[in-house]
Protein backbone atom coordinates (compact mmCIF):
# COMPACT_ATOMS: atom_id res chain seq x y z
CA UNK A 1 0.00 0.00 0.00
CA UNK A 2 1.46 3.33 -1.00
CA UNK A 3 2.00 6.09 1.51
CA UNK A 4 -0.37 8.40 -0.36
CA UNK A 5 -3.26 5.90 -0.20
CA UNK A 6 -2.65 5.40 3.52
CA UNK A 7 -2.81 9.13 4.08
CA UNK A 8 -6.07 9.36 2.15
CA UNK A 9 -7.59 6.56 4.23
CA UNK A 10 -6.53 8.26 7.44
CA UNK A 11 -8.18 11.48 6.30
CA UNK A 12 -11.42 9.76 5.28
CA UNK A 13 -11.70 7.52 8.33
CA UNK A 14 -13.22 10.01 10.83
CA UNK A 15 -15.76 11.35 8.34
CA UNK A 16 -18.51 8.70 8.56
CA UNK A 17 -17.97 8.31 12.29
CA UNK A 18 -19.03 11.88 13.01
CA UNK A 19 -17.19 13.55 15.86
CA UNK A 20 -18.63 12.39 19.17
CA UNK A 21 -19.11 8.73 18.32
CA UNK A 22 -15.56 8.55 17.16
CA UNK A 23 -14.31 10.25 20.27
CA UNK A 24 -16.34 7.88 22.47
CA UNK A 25 -14.98 4.85 20.70
CA UNK A 26 -11.46 6.08 21.20
CA UNK A 27 -11.79 7.26 24.76
CA UNK A 28 -11.61 3.93 26.68
CA UNK A 29 -8.63 2.82 24.65
CA UNK A 30 -6.84 6.03 25.41
CA UNK A 31 -7.63 5.70 29.10
CA UNK A 32 -6.35 2.15 29.11
CA UNK A 33 -3.05 3.04 27.61
CA UNK A 34 -1.38 6.05 29.10
CA UNK A 35 2.11 6.32 27.70
CA UNK A 36 3.91 5.68 30.98
CA UNK A 37 1.65 2.94 32.41
CA UNK A 38 3.50 -0.04 33.88
CA UNK A 39 0.63 -2.32 32.75
CA UNK A 40 -1.31 -2.30 29.46
CA UNK A 41 -3.88 -4.99 28.62
CA UNK A 42 -6.84 -5.72 26.38
CA UNK A 43 -9.23 -8.55 25.51
CA UNK A 44 -9.58 -10.26 22.14
CA UNK A 45 -13.31 -9.42 22.30
CA UNK A 46 -15.52 -7.41 24.64
CA UNK A 47 -18.75 -9.14 23.70
CA UNK A 48 -19.59 -12.82 23.98
CA UNK A 49 -22.66 -13.44 21.80
CA UNK A 50 -24.79 -16.42 22.82
CA UNK A 51 -26.31 -17.69 19.58
CA UNK A 52 -27.99 -21.02 18.84
CA UNK A 53 -24.64 -22.65 18.14
CA UNK A 54 -23.01 -21.38 21.35
CA UNK A 55 -21.11 -24.15 23.16
CA UNK A 56 -18.92 -22.00 25.35
CA UNK A 57 -15.98 -19.94 24.21
CA UNK A 58 -12.49 -18.76 25.02
CA UNK A 59 -11.25 -15.21 25.20
CA UNK A 60 -7.67 -14.14 24.89
CA UNK A 61 -6.40 -11.53 27.32
CA UNK A 62 -3.07 -10.02 26.39
CA UNK A 63 -0.91 -7.23 27.72
CA UNK A 64 2.53 -5.86 28.45
CA UNK A 65 4.34 -4.77 31.59
CA UNK A 66 7.09 -2.22 32.06
CA UNK A 67 8.14 -3.44 35.50
CA UNK A 68 8.86 -6.95 36.73
CA UNK A 69 6.25 -8.73 38.84
CA UNK A 70 3.54 -11.36 38.80
CA UNK A 71 0.35 -11.08 36.76
CA UNK A 72 -3.03 -12.11 38.15
CA UNK A 73 -6.08 -12.04 35.88
CA UNK A 74 -9.54 -12.13 37.51
CA UNK A 75 -12.82 -12.32 35.57
CA UNK A 76 -16.01 -11.83 37.57
CA UNK A 77 -19.53 -12.47 36.28
CA UNK A 78 -22.71 -10.72 37.45
CA UNK A 79 -23.61 -11.76 40.98
CA UNK A 80 -26.95 -12.74 42.45
CA UNK A 81 -28.64 -15.03 44.97
CA UNK A 82 -28.14 -18.77 45.07
CA UNK A 83 -30.12 -21.31 47.08
CA UNK A 84 -28.10 -24.28 48.33
CA UNK A 85 -30.01 -27.35 49.45
CA UNK A 86 -28.75 -30.18 51.58
CA UNK A 87 -30.03 -33.72 51.48
CA UNK A 88 -30.45 -35.56 54.75
CA UNK A 89 -31.69 -39.02 55.57
CA UNK A 90 -35.21 -39.15 57.03
CA UNK A 91 -36.19 -42.68 58.01
CA UNK A 92 -33.72 -44.05 55.48
CA UNK A 93 -34.84 -41.76 52.66
CA UNK A 94 -32.57 -39.02 51.35
CA UNK A 95 -34.47 -35.78 50.85
CA UNK A 96 -33.73 -32.10 50.49
CA UNK A 97 -34.27 -30.98 54.05
CA UNK A 98 -32.42 -27.73 54.67
CA UNK A 99 -31.50 -24.88 52.44
CA UNK A 100 -29.49 -21.71 52.76
CA UNK A 101 -29.57 -18.65 50.53
CA UNK A 102 -26.45 -16.72 49.68
CA UNK A 103 -26.48 -13.20 48.26
CA UNK A 104 -23.79 -11.67 46.09
CA UNK A 105 -22.55 -14.94 44.62
CA UNK A 106 -20.72 -14.30 41.32
CA UNK A 107 -22.29 -16.42 38.59
CA UNK A 108 -18.83 -16.82 37.06
CA UNK A 109 -15.39 -16.41 38.55
CA UNK A 110 -12.03 -17.15 36.94
CA UNK A 111 -8.52 -16.53 38.21
CA UNK A 112 -5.43 -17.05 36.12
CA UNK A 113 -1.93 -16.22 37.31
CA UNK A 114 1.74 -16.68 36.58
CA UNK A 115 2.42 -18.61 39.80
CA UNK A 116 0.26 -20.15 42.56
CA UNK A 117 -1.65 -17.35 44.31
CA UNK A 118 -0.20 -18.09 47.76
CA UNK A 119 3.32 -17.57 46.34
CA UNK A 120 2.37 -14.22 44.82
CA UNK A 121 0.61 -12.43 47.66
CA UNK A 122 -0.30 -12.71 51.33
CA UNK A 123 -3.76 -13.97 52.38
CA UNK A 124 -4.55 -10.44 53.56
CA UNK A 125 -4.02 -8.92 50.13
CA UNK A 126 -5.85 -11.76 48.34
CA UNK A 127 -8.77 -11.34 50.71
CA UNK A 128 -8.89 -7.60 50.30
CA UNK A 129 -9.01 -7.84 46.50
CA UNK A 130 -11.18 -11.00 46.56
CA UNK A 131 -8.66 -12.90 44.49
CA UNK A 132 -9.21 -16.66 44.58
CA UNK A 133 -12.58 -18.34 45.10
CA UNK A 134 -11.77 -18.95 48.78
CA UNK A 135 -11.62 -15.21 49.45
CA UNK A 136 -14.90 -14.35 47.73
CA UNK A 137 -17.19 -12.50 50.11
CA UNK A 138 -20.75 -13.70 49.79
CA UNK A 139 -22.98 -13.88 52.78
CA UNK A 140 -25.75 -16.16 53.96
CA UNK A 141 -29.13 -14.46 53.77
CA UNK A 142 -30.30 -16.11 57.00
CA UNK A 143 -28.55 -17.09 60.19
CA UNK A 144 -28.04 -20.78 60.37
CA UNK A 145 -25.55 -23.22 61.74
CA UNK A 146 -22.74 -24.55 59.54
CA UNK A 147 -22.82 -21.93 56.78
CA UNK A 148 -19.22 -22.96 56.03
CA UNK A 149 -20.40 -26.34 54.75
CA UNK A 150 -22.90 -24.68 52.44
CA UNK A 151 -20.31 -22.14 51.30
CA UNK A 152 -17.85 -24.87 50.47
CA UNK A 153 -20.62 -26.64 48.55
CA UNK A 154 -21.25 -23.54 46.39
CA UNK A 155 -17.56 -23.31 45.51
CA UNK A 156 -17.31 -27.05 44.81
CA UNK A 157 -20.45 -27.21 42.64
CA UNK A 158 -19.51 -24.06 40.72
CA UNK A 159 -16.07 -25.48 40.06
CA UNK A 160 -17.53 -28.79 38.88
CA UNK A 161 -19.72 -27.00 36.34
CA UNK A 162 -16.74 -25.01 35.06
CA UNK A 163 -18.10 -21.68 36.28
CA UNK A 164 -15.37 -21.17 38.89
CA UNK A 165 -11.85 -21.80 37.70
CA UNK A 166 -8.34 -21.25 38.96
CA UNK A 167 -5.46 -21.76 36.57
CA UNK A 168 -1.81 -20.95 36.15
CA UNK A 169 -2.66 -19.72 32.69
CA UNK A 170 -0.76 -16.45 32.36
CA UNK A 171 2.13 -17.09 29.98
CA UNK A 172 4.95 -14.66 29.27
CA UNK A 173 6.01 -14.49 25.63
CA UNK A 174 9.14 -12.50 26.46
CA UNK A 175 10.25 -10.24 29.26
CA UNK A 176 7.29 -7.88 28.78
CA UNK A 177 4.50 -9.47 26.77
CA UNK A 178 1.99 -11.87 28.37
CA UNK A 179 -1.19 -13.64 27.41
CA UNK A 180 -3.90 -15.67 29.16
CA UNK A 181 -6.79 -17.71 27.82
CA UNK A 182 -10.07 -17.51 29.70
CA UNK A 183 -12.70 -20.24 29.16
CA UNK A 184 -16.43 -19.72 29.42
CA UNK A 185 -18.69 -22.82 29.54
CA UNK A 186 -22.01 -22.96 27.65
CA UNK A 187 -23.94 -22.37 30.90
CA UNK A 188 -22.39 -18.92 31.37
CA UNK A 189 -24.93 -16.31 32.52
CA UNK A 190 -25.72 -13.20 30.51
CA UNK A 191 -24.77 -9.82 31.95
CA UNK A 192 -21.83 -7.50 32.50
CA UNK A 193 -18.52 -9.07 33.44
CA UNK A 194 -15.29 -7.44 34.57
CA UNK A 195 -11.83 -8.56 33.58
CA UNK A 196 -9.28 -7.32 36.15
CA UNK A 197 -5.53 -7.55 35.69
CA UNK A 198 -3.14 -7.01 38.61
CA UNK A 199 0.60 -6.54 38.51
CA UNK A 200 1.82 -7.65 41.95
CA UNK A 201 5.35 -7.51 43.39
CA UNK A 202 6.48 -7.97 47.01
CA UNK A 203 2.88 -8.35 48.18
CA UNK A 204 1.98 -4.96 46.70
CA UNK A 205 -0.21 -4.06 43.76
CA UNK A 206 2.03 -2.10 41.39
CA UNK A 207 -0.67 -1.54 38.80
CA UNK A 208 -4.20 -2.72 38.07
CA UNK A 209 -6.60 -2.51 35.18
CA UNK A 210 -10.26 -3.32 34.77
CA UNK A 211 -12.06 -3.91 31.49
CA UNK A 212 -15.79 -4.56 31.04
CA UNK A 213 -16.95 -7.61 29.12
CA UNK A 214 -20.49 -8.29 27.98
CA UNK A 215 -22.23 -11.64 27.62
CA UNK A 216 -25.54 -11.43 25.79
CA UNK A 217 -27.98 -13.61 23.91
CA UNK A 218 -28.26 -12.71 20.24
CA UNK A 219 -30.54 -13.45 17.31
CA UNK A 220 -33.23 -16.10 17.76
CA UNK A 221 -32.10 -16.97 21.31
CA UNK A 222 -32.56 -13.36 22.35
CA UNK A 223 -35.96 -13.02 20.70
CA UNK A 224 -37.41 -16.21 22.14
CA UNK A 225 -36.17 -15.31 25.62
CA UNK A 226 -37.42 -11.71 25.47
CA UNK A 227 -40.82 -12.76 24.16
CA UNK A 228 -41.30 -15.35 26.91
CA UNK A 229 -40.78 -12.56 29.45
CA UNK A 230 -42.70 -9.79 27.69
CA UNK A 231 -45.82 -11.73 26.66
CA UNK A 232 -45.87 -14.88 28.79
CA UNK A 233 -49.52 -15.74 28.06
CA UNK A 234 -49.11 -15.39 24.28
CA UNK A 235 -45.83 -17.28 24.46
CA UNK A 236 -47.54 -20.15 26.29
CA UNK A 237 -50.41 -20.16 23.84
CA UNK A 238 -47.99 -20.28 20.89
CA UNK A 239 -46.10 -23.12 22.57
CA UNK A 240 -49.33 -25.13 22.90
CA UNK A 241 -50.40 -24.30 19.32
CA UNK A 242 -47.00 -25.37 17.98
CA UNK A 243 -47.30 -28.64 19.84
CA UNK A 244 -50.83 -29.30 18.54
CA UNK A 245 -49.81 -28.41 14.97
CA UNK A 246 -46.70 -30.57 15.08
CA UNK A 247 -48.62 -33.53 16.46
CA UNK A 248 -51.35 -33.14 13.85
CA UNK A 249 -48.86 -32.72 11.00
CA UNK A 250 -46.95 -35.83 12.01
CA UNK A 251 -50.17 -37.81 12.22
CA UNK A 252 -51.14 -36.67 8.69
CA UNK A 253 -47.70 -37.48 7.31
CA UNK A 254 -47.84 -40.97 8.73
CA UNK A 255 -51.39 -41.69 7.57
CA UNK A 256 -51.61 -44.66 5.29
CA UNK B 1 -24.26 -31.08 16.67
CA UNK B 2 -24.93 -28.73 19.56
CA UNK B 3 -27.72 -26.21 20.02
CA UNK B 4 -28.14 -23.58 22.74
CA UNK B 5 -31.51 -23.57 24.53
CA UNK B 6 -32.67 -20.00 25.25
CA UNK B 7 -34.73 -20.65 28.41
CA UNK B 8 -32.86 -23.62 29.87
CA UNK B 9 -29.65 -21.65 29.17
CA UNK B 10 -27.47 -24.56 28.24
CA UNK B 11 -26.06 -26.22 25.15
CA UNK B 12 -27.29 -29.71 24.23
CA UNK B 13 -26.70 -32.26 21.50
CA UNK B 14 -29.56 -32.13 18.96
CA UNK B 15 -29.49 -35.87 18.26
CA UNK B 16 -29.65 -36.73 21.95
CA UNK B 17 -32.80 -34.62 22.36
CA UNK B 18 -34.40 -35.98 19.17
CA UNK B 19 -33.66 -39.51 20.37
CA UNK B 20 -35.09 -38.85 23.83
CA UNK B 21 -38.26 -37.46 22.23
CA UNK B 22 -38.49 -40.47 19.92
CA UNK B 23 -38.25 -43.04 22.71
CA UNK B 24 -40.74 -41.27 24.96
CA UNK B 25 -43.10 -40.67 22.01
CA UNK B 26 -42.99 -44.35 21.08
CA UNK B 27 -43.94 -45.41 24.62
CA UNK B 28 -46.70 -42.82 24.77
CA UNK B 29 -48.23 -44.06 21.51
CA UNK B 30 -47.90 -47.66 22.64
CA UNK B 31 -49.38 -47.35 26.12
CA UNK B 32 -51.43 -44.17 25.97
CA UNK B 33 -49.40 -42.59 28.74
CA UNK B 34 -48.19 -39.04 28.23
CA UNK B 35 -44.63 -40.01 29.03
CA UNK B 36 -44.11 -37.05 31.37
CA UNK B 37 -43.15 -39.34 34.23
CA UNK B 38 -40.27 -40.61 32.07
CA UNK B 39 -39.29 -37.45 30.20
CA UNK B 40 -38.99 -35.11 33.18
CA UNK B 41 -36.41 -37.20 35.08
CA UNK B 42 -34.48 -37.87 31.85
CA UNK B 43 -34.25 -34.15 31.04
CA UNK B 44 -33.10 -33.37 34.58
CA UNK B 45 -30.53 -36.13 34.22
CA UNK B 46 -28.94 -34.47 31.15
CA UNK B 47 -28.66 -31.17 33.01
CA UNK B 48 -31.86 -29.26 32.21
CA UNK B 49 -32.99 -27.26 35.29
CA UNK B 50 -35.87 -29.14 37.01
CA UNK B 51 -38.40 -26.31 36.60
CA UNK B 52 -37.68 -26.10 32.86
CA UNK B 53 -37.82 -29.90 32.56
CA UNK B 54 -41.31 -30.09 34.14
CA UNK B 55 -42.81 -27.25 32.10
CA UNK B 56 -41.23 -28.26 28.79
CA UNK B 57 -42.18 -31.92 29.18
CA UNK B 58 -45.79 -30.85 29.56
CA UNK B 59 -45.53 -28.88 26.32
CA UNK B 60 -44.07 -31.77 24.36
CA UNK B 61 -46.58 -34.25 25.80
CA UNK B 62 -49.31 -32.09 24.20
CA UNK B 63 -47.77 -32.83 20.78
CA UNK B 64 -47.24 -36.54 21.41
CA UNK B 65 -50.83 -36.88 22.64
CA UNK B 66 -52.34 -35.07 19.64
CA UNK B 67 -50.36 -37.30 17.31
CA UNK B 68 -51.41 -40.40 19.24
CA UNK B 69 -55.08 -39.41 19.49
CA UNK B 70 -55.25 -38.87 15.75
CA UNK B 71 -53.97 -42.38 15.09
CA UNK B 72 -56.47 -43.88 17.56
CA UNK B 73 -59.30 -41.68 16.35
CA UNK B 74 -58.86 -42.98 12.80
CA UNK B 75 -59.29 -46.47 14.16
CA UNK B 76 -62.41 -45.21 15.97
CA UNK B 77 -60.78 -45.99 19.32
CA UNK B 78 -61.57 -42.77 21.18
CA UNK B 79 -64.59 -42.37 23.45
CA UNK B 80 -64.93 -38.59 23.30
CA UNK B 81 -67.89 -38.60 25.67
CA UNK B 82 -66.00 -40.49 28.34
CA UNK B 83 -62.91 -38.35 27.72
CA UNK B 84 -64.87 -35.14 28.24
CA UNK B 85 -66.41 -36.31 31.52
CA UNK B 86 -62.98 -37.40 32.77
CA UNK B 87 -61.53 -34.07 31.70
CA UNK B 88 -64.11 -32.03 33.62
CA UNK B 89 -63.31 -34.03 36.72
CA UNK B 90 -59.60 -33.66 36.00
CA UNK B 91 -59.73 -29.87 35.74
CA UNK B 92 -61.59 -29.60 39.06
CA UNK B 93 -59.20 -32.06 40.68
CA UNK B 94 -56.04 -30.36 39.44
CA UNK B 95 -57.28 -27.00 40.73
CA UNK B 96 -57.77 -28.56 44.16
CA UNK B 97 -54.41 -30.31 43.82
CA UNK B 98 -52.79 -26.93 43.19
CA UNK B 99 -54.13 -25.61 46.51
CA UNK B 100 -52.97 -28.75 48.29
CA UNK B 101 -49.55 -28.29 46.69
CA UNK B 102 -49.13 -24.74 48.02
CA UNK B 103 -50.42 -25.77 51.47
CA UNK B 104 -47.89 -28.58 51.73
CA UNK B 105 -45.18 -26.29 50.40
CA UNK B 106 -45.92 -23.83 53.21
CA UNK B 107 -45.65 -26.63 55.74
CA UNK B 108 -42.30 -27.59 54.18
CA UNK B 109 -43.46 -31.13 53.48
CA UNK B 110 -43.77 -31.00 49.71
CA UNK B 111 -40.52 -32.81 48.85
CA UNK B 112 -41.41 -35.74 51.06
CA UNK B 113 -44.98 -35.89 49.71
CA UNK B 114 -43.83 -35.78 46.07
CA UNK B 115 -41.19 -38.46 46.53
CA UNK B 116 -43.46 -40.76 48.50
CA UNK B 117 -46.44 -40.39 46.20
CA UNK B 118 -44.25 -41.20 43.20
CA UNK B 119 -42.96 -44.37 44.81
CA UNK B 120 -46.24 -45.50 46.37
CA UNK B 121 -48.35 -44.83 43.29
CA UNK B 122 -45.89 -46.03 40.66
CA UNK B 123 -45.07 -49.08 42.75
CA UNK B 124 -48.70 -49.81 43.58
CA UNK B 125 -50.05 -49.35 40.08
CA UNK B 126 -47.14 -51.18 38.48
CA UNK B 127 -47.35 -54.05 40.95
CA UNK B 128 -51.12 -54.52 40.59
CA UNK B 129 -50.97 -54.41 36.80
CA UNK B 130 -48.00 -56.75 36.71
CA UNK B 131 -49.64 -59.37 38.93
CA UNK B 132 -52.92 -59.17 37.05
CA UNK B 133 -51.46 -59.44 33.56
CA UNK B 134 -49.11 -62.23 34.65
CA UNK B 135 -52.07 -64.16 36.00
CA UNK B 136 -53.99 -63.68 32.75
CA UNK B 137 -51.02 -64.73 30.67
CA UNK B 138 -50.43 -67.85 32.79
CA UNK B 139 -54.09 -68.84 32.75
CA UNK B 140 -54.22 -68.73 28.94
CA UNK B 141 -52.96 -72.23 28.02
CA UNK B 142 -55.86 -74.01 29.81
CA UNK B 143 -58.53 -74.68 27.20
CA UNK B 144 -62.00 -75.84 28.18
CA UNK B 145 -62.33 -73.59 31.19
CA UNK B 146 -64.75 -70.76 30.55
CA UNK B 147 -63.08 -67.34 31.03
CA UNK B 148 -63.78 -66.35 34.60
CA UNK B 149 -65.99 -63.31 34.78
CA UNK B 150 -63.96 -60.60 36.48
CA UNK B 151 -66.24 -58.65 38.71
CA UNK B 152 -65.78 -55.01 37.70
CA UNK B 153 -65.73 -52.26 40.26
CA UNK B 154 -68.66 -50.46 38.62
CA UNK B 155 -70.79 -53.62 38.82
CA UNK B 156 -71.10 -53.22 42.56
CA UNK B 157 -74.79 -52.75 43.48
CA UNK B 158 -74.06 -49.58 45.44
CA UNK B 159 -72.38 -47.97 42.46
CA UNK B 160 -75.12 -49.18 40.11
CA UNK B 161 -77.57 -47.25 42.25
CA UNK B 162 -75.80 -43.92 41.68
CA UNK B 163 -77.76 -41.24 39.82
CA UNK B 164 -76.86 -39.37 36.58
CA UNK B 165 -76.61 -42.48 34.46
CA UNK B 166 -74.97 -41.91 31.12
CA UNK B 167 -74.60 -44.15 28.13
CA UNK B 168 -71.07 -44.41 26.78
CA UNK B 169 -71.69 -46.22 23.53
CA UNK B 170 -68.12 -46.53 22.44
CA UNK B 171 -67.10 -48.07 25.77
CA UNK B 172 -70.26 -50.22 25.85
CA UNK B 173 -71.04 -48.89 29.30
CA UNK B 174 -74.14 -47.52 30.96
CA UNK B 175 -72.88 -46.09 34.23
CA UNK B 176 -73.28 -43.07 36.48
CA UNK B 177 -71.37 -40.03 35.20
CA UNK B 178 -70.18 -39.55 38.79
CA UNK B 179 -67.76 -42.49 38.45
CA UNK B 180 -65.55 -41.06 35.66
CA UNK B 181 -65.99 -37.57 37.15
CA UNK B 182 -64.61 -38.63 40.54
CA UNK B 183 -61.91 -40.75 38.91
CA UNK B 184 -60.84 -37.79 36.76
CA UNK B 185 -60.78 -35.54 39.84
CA UNK B 186 -58.66 -37.96 41.90
CA UNK B 187 -56.17 -38.36 39.05
CA UNK B 188 -56.19 -34.57 38.62
CA UNK B 189 -55.20 -34.03 42.27
CA UNK B 190 -52.29 -36.42 41.92
CA UNK B 191 -51.31 -34.94 38.56
CA UNK B 192 -51.08 -31.47 40.08
CA UNK B 193 -48.99 -32.67 43.04
CA UNK B 194 -46.68 -34.92 41.05
CA UNK B 195 -46.42 -32.60 38.05
CA UNK B 196 -47.24 -35.22 35.43
CA UNK B 197 -50.14 -35.92 33.03
CA UNK B 198 -50.83 -39.09 35.03
CA UNK B 199 -51.77 -41.23 32.02
CA UNK B 200 -50.04 -44.15 33.70
CA UNK B 201 -52.64 -43.84 36.47
CA UNK B 202 -55.61 -43.19 34.25
CA UNK B 203 -55.08 -46.10 31.87
CA UNK B 204 -55.24 -48.89 34.50
CA UNK B 205 -58.00 -47.06 36.40
CA UNK B 206 -60.16 -46.94 33.27
CA UNK B 207 -59.60 -50.64 32.66
CA UNK B 208 -60.06 -51.90 36.21
CA UNK B 209 -62.41 -49.41 37.81
CA UNK B 210 -64.63 -48.38 34.90
CA UNK B 211 -64.36 -51.62 32.96
CA UNK B 212 -63.66 -49.95 29.63
CA UNK B 213 -62.39 -52.10 26.74
CA UNK B 214 -58.59 -51.91 26.54
CA UNK B 215 -58.64 -50.83 22.89
CA UNK B 216 -60.66 -47.70 23.70
CA UNK B 217 -58.74 -46.79 26.84
CA UNK B 218 -55.51 -45.61 25.23
CA UNK B 219 -57.04 -43.15 22.76
CA UNK B 220 -59.46 -41.79 25.36
CA UNK B 221 -56.71 -41.30 27.92
CA UNK B 222 -54.55 -39.46 25.35
CA UNK B 223 -57.51 -37.24 24.44
CA UNK B 224 -57.86 -36.19 28.07
CA UNK B 225 -54.10 -35.72 28.50
CA UNK B 226 -53.95 -33.17 25.64
CA UNK B 227 -56.05 -30.74 27.65
CA UNK B 228 -54.44 -31.40 31.02
CA UNK B 229 -50.93 -30.84 29.66
CA UNK B 230 -51.96 -27.80 27.59
CA UNK B 231 -53.31 -26.38 30.84
CA UNK B 232 -50.03 -27.14 32.64
CA UNK B 233 -48.01 -25.55 29.80
CA UNK B 234 -50.03 -22.34 29.99
CA UNK B 235 -49.72 -22.27 33.78
CA UNK B 236 -45.92 -22.58 33.64
CA UNK B 237 -45.50 -20.13 30.75
CA UNK B 238 -47.28 -17.47 32.82
CA UNK B 239 -46.35 -18.31 36.42
CA UNK B 240 -42.82 -19.74 36.25
CA UNK B 241 -41.73 -18.74 32.71
CA UNK B 242 -39.83 -21.98 32.30
CA UNK B 243 -41.28 -23.35 29.03
CA UNK B 244 -38.40 -23.71 26.56
CA UNK B 245 -39.96 -23.67 23.09
CA UNK B 246 -36.73 -24.65 21.33
CA UNK B 247 -36.27 -27.67 23.59
CA UNK B 248 -39.96 -28.58 23.23
CA UNK B 249 -39.79 -28.34 19.42
CA UNK B 250 -36.78 -30.67 19.25
CA UNK B 251 -38.42 -33.13 21.64
CA UNK B 252 -41.71 -33.11 19.80
CA UNK B 253 -40.17 -33.64 16.36
CA UNK B 254 -38.75 -36.86 17.79
CA UNK B 255 -41.80 -37.78 19.79
CA UNK B 256 -44.54 -37.27 17.18
CA UNK B 257 -42.70 -39.67 14.89
CA UNK B 258 -42.16 -42.09 17.76
CA UNK B 259 -45.81 -41.88 18.79
CA UNK B 260 -46.94 -42.97 15.31
CA UNK B 261 -44.86 -46.14 15.46
CA UNK B 262 -45.96 -46.70 19.04
CA UNK B 263 -49.66 -46.44 18.19
CA UNK B 264 -49.20 -48.82 15.23
CA UNK B 265 -47.39 -51.43 17.31
CA UNK B 266 -49.84 -50.97 20.17
CA UNK B 267 -52.74 -52.32 18.12
CA UNK B 268 -50.82 -55.57 17.60
CA UNK B 269 -50.46 -56.19 21.33
CA UNK B 270 -53.07 -58.07 23.33
CA UNK B 271 -54.53 -56.18 26.28
CA UNK B 272 -52.74 -58.20 28.96
CA UNK B 273 -49.43 -58.03 27.08
CA UNK B 274 -49.72 -54.26 26.87
CA UNK B 275 -50.58 -54.00 30.55
CA UNK B 276 -47.72 -56.31 31.47
CA UNK B 277 -45.19 -54.20 29.56
CA UNK B 278 -46.54 -50.95 31.00
CA UNK B 279 -46.37 -52.54 34.46
CA UNK B 280 -42.70 -53.40 33.89
CA UNK B 281 -41.93 -49.87 32.76
CA UNK B 282 -43.73 -48.24 35.68
CA UNK B 283 -42.10 -50.63 38.17
CA UNK B 284 -38.67 -49.91 36.70
CA UNK B 285 -39.15 -46.17 37.24
CA UNK B 286 -40.40 -46.81 40.80
CA UNK B 287 -37.39 -49.01 41.59
CA UNK B 288 -35.01 -46.39 40.16
CA UNK B 289 -36.65 -43.76 42.38
CA UNK B 290 -36.40 -45.94 45.49
CA UNK B 291 -32.73 -46.69 44.79
CA UNK B 292 -32.06 -42.99 44.31
CA UNK B 293 -33.82 -42.12 47.56
CA UNK B 294 -32.30 -44.83 49.73
CA UNK B 295 -28.68 -44.80 48.54
CA UNK B 296 -26.60 -42.09 50.20
CA UNK B 297 -26.02 -39.41 47.56
CA UNK B 298 -22.48 -38.82 46.31
CA UNK B 299 -23.11 -35.09 46.59
CA UNK B 300 -25.21 -34.01 49.54
CA UNK B 301 -25.62 -30.47 48.28
CA UNK B 302 -27.28 -28.97 45.24
CA UNK B 303 -27.81 -25.40 44.23
CA UNK B 304 -30.16 -23.46 42.04
CA UNK B 305 -28.19 -21.37 39.59
CA UNK B 306 -31.17 -19.09 38.99
CA UNK B 307 -31.67 -15.61 40.40
CA UNK B 308 -28.57 -14.09 38.84
CA UNK B 309 -29.00 -10.35 39.00
CA UNK B 310 -27.70 -9.65 35.50
CA UNK B 311 -29.67 -12.30 33.63
CA UNK B 312 -32.74 -10.07 33.23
Amino acid sequence: MSARLLLLLLLLLPLPLQGSAFAQARAPLAALAPADAPLVTDLSAHLIAITSSFTGTELLLFGAIDEPGDIVVVVRGPSGSTVVRRKDAVAGIWLNRRSLRFDGVPSYYAVSSTRPLEDIASPALLNRLQIGAESLRFRAATDQEEPQQYRAAVLRLKEQSGLYREELGVVFLGPKLFRAEISFPATVAVGTYRAEVYLIRDDRVIAAQSTPLFVDKQGLEQEVFDYSRREPAVYGFIAVLLAVAAGWLAALLFRR
Amino acid sequence: MQIYLPIAELSVNIWLILGLGGVVGYLSGLFGVGGGFLLTPLLIFIGVPPAVAVATSANQVVAASVSGVYAHWRRANVDFRMGTVLLIGGLVGSAFGGFLFSYLKQRGQIDLVISLSYVVILGGVGGLMGVESLRTLLRKPQPGLPPRRIRRFHDHPLLRALPFKMRFRKSQLYISALLPLVLGALVGVLAAIMGVGAGFLLVPAMIYLLGMPAAIVVGTSLFQIIFVTANVTMFHAIATQTVDVVLALLLLVGSVVGAQYGARHGTKLRGEQMRGLLALLVLAVAVALVVDMVLPPTEQFSFEPALVGGSR
